[in-house]
């Protein structure tokens, strides 16, 4: 055996493999049972590790030219979901938004329509129903009300559905959560034109509830009688999706 | 004629057997299982190649229930009494395990003895199975949400999504270091590995 190591040495020399197994100390079942301790004291001080986490990561995101740090859970900053494989991109030329469903007038609004409406901004948290929020964000546009009290909602309605140009995507509310002021068919965020992969031209945004509410690439409002659970909403979701007050989550409310 | 008559012998000798086919395809379809985790996950996660693929509904499916397949091949190679041997191997560490950790972490030049496997792989054997079953369970705390206190759910994530990004650096710690020893990946390949790869980077095994 080697003389520079007097421990391996030690190591009878025939058949050292052989008894390896009863000789030596089972560290491999404590580093196993050690990781799944450690696992469990995670999510134990989850939240006060993920409050500091959150803090400090939200700030080093503002000085960081690289993005690396929006790669980090809970890194800050928005995320890009679809649903689908691909979305088609609309722009001012090919652009529209229906108004139809239990109304007296059905409309058809071009972006420059829309942006001929009164806008309304608002400055809220965005909270996502998986975990991050990103604090502070504008949004502006037209109030969902206003295109409901123009389109003249019909008596026998009792919610909006809202559909989407990828094709995929589903949203609804009641008619008395669409008729809220927080509720917004949202030309610009960021106090810049909502770009396509946040869902622009136009989304919908619903201040009060979960992001998923706030469907992107809107294309279509219909009222009707009775709500009609959406994409995510089928697939488990809660329908009234109150931040901090459903899904399971204690998040701080955004309004 | 006789030259060739004596040959196997010789070959025999040259090539020494580490694994069986059941411990190979053990590591095979966990390495599977596991990359469509990390493959599934990254396209969640990393925004790029969400924009690029987008499905999430898809995603979701498989990466859940490839997660949940993941423990199964080891589960059932339990059945194999090669595996069950080397698992004991990977468990047991003796005085040799300690000089070659002392090596590998000043990274001295020098040997580092090791019986059929080294310090550094008992590390990773005996951490990546504790950090799969972790992954397993607060997954399953985010599918299941009824079954845990609502509070927990955050908290799962929040494990589930830092341990990922740990795992996902040490996995390709795993793999770069195969990259850089083929006849490790032979071994796991073939089976067999070189009498002269063995005495050197396990000089204490006997196979």
């Amino acid at each position: 055996m080697n003389p520079e190591h007097p421990e391996a040495r030690e190591a009878p020399p025939e058949h050292p493999e052989d008894r390896e197994p009863e000789r030596g100390a089972p560290i491999g079942r404590r580093i196993l049972l050690g990781t799944l301790g450690l696992g469990a004291l995670g999510v134990v001080s989850a939240p006060v590790l993920q409050r500091g986490l959150e803090g400090f990561l939200g700030e080093a995101a503002q000085k960081d030219p690289t993005g690396l740090t929006g790669l980090l859970p809970n890194g800050g900053g928005f995320r890009y979901y679809s649903v689908t494989s691909s979305v088609p991109r609309k722009n001012a030329k090919n652009y529209r938004l229906t108004v139809g469903g239990l109304v007296d007038k059905q409309a058809s609004y071009t972006l420059a329509d829309l942006r001929a409406l009164p806008q309304t901004r608002m400055v809220e948290d965005v909270q996502c129903v998986t975990g991050w929020r990103v604090p502070d964000t504008p949004f502006e546009g037209v109030r969902l009300s206003a295109l409901l009290d123009a389109a003249g909602v019909r008596s026998s309605a009792g919610a909006v559905r809202f559909t989407c140009f990828d094709g995929a995507y589903t949203e609804s509310l009641t008619l008395e959560q669409a008729r809220r002021a927080d509720v917004l068919v949202a030309l610009r965020m960021q106090d810049k034109d909502i770009s396509h992969n946040h869902g622009g031209p136009v989304r919908l945004y619903v201040a009060p509830m979960y992001f998923y509410k706030s469907a992107k690439w809107l294309s279509g409002i219909e009222v009707t009688e009775k709500v009609e659970p959406g994409y995510w909403e089928e697939r488990g979701y809660d329908i009234d999706a109150w931040v901090g007050r459903s899904n399971g989550r204690d998040d701080e409310p955004t309004t | 004629m006789n030259q060739r008559l004596e040959e196997p012998p010789v070959q025999a000798e040259a090539r020494v057997r580490r694994f069986t086919p059941a411990e190979r395809w053990i590591h095979r379809t966990t390495a599977v299982l596991m990359g469509i985790c990390v493959a599934t996950a990254a396209c969640l996660y990393v925004p790029a190649l969400a924009e690029l693929v987008g499905r999430r509904a898809l995603l979701v499916t498989v990466h859940k229930w490839t997660g949940l397949l993941l423990p199964i091949p080891v589960l059932a190679g339990l059945a194999s009494r090669a595996f069950r041997a080397d698992v004991g191997r990977l468990n047991r560490w003796g005085a040799h395990d300690r000089v070659w950790l002392r090596a590998a972490r000043r990274r001295a030049p020098g040997p580092r003895p090791a019986a059929k496997f080294n310090a550094g792989q008992k590390l990773y054997a005996s951490w990546i199975a504790g950090a799969t079953l972790v992954m397993l369970a607060t997954g399953l705390m985010m599918w299941f949400t009824h079954l845990t206190p609502l509070m927990w759910r955050t908290s799962a994530t929040f494990v589930h999504d830092w341990l990922a990004l740990t795992i996902g650096i040490v996995l390709a710690g795993h793999i770069g270091m195969a990259l850089g020893d083929p006849e490790a990946r032979r071994g796991l390949r073939t089976g067999s590995v070189s009498r002269e790869w063995a005495d050197r980077e396990h000089p204490l095994w006997r196979p």
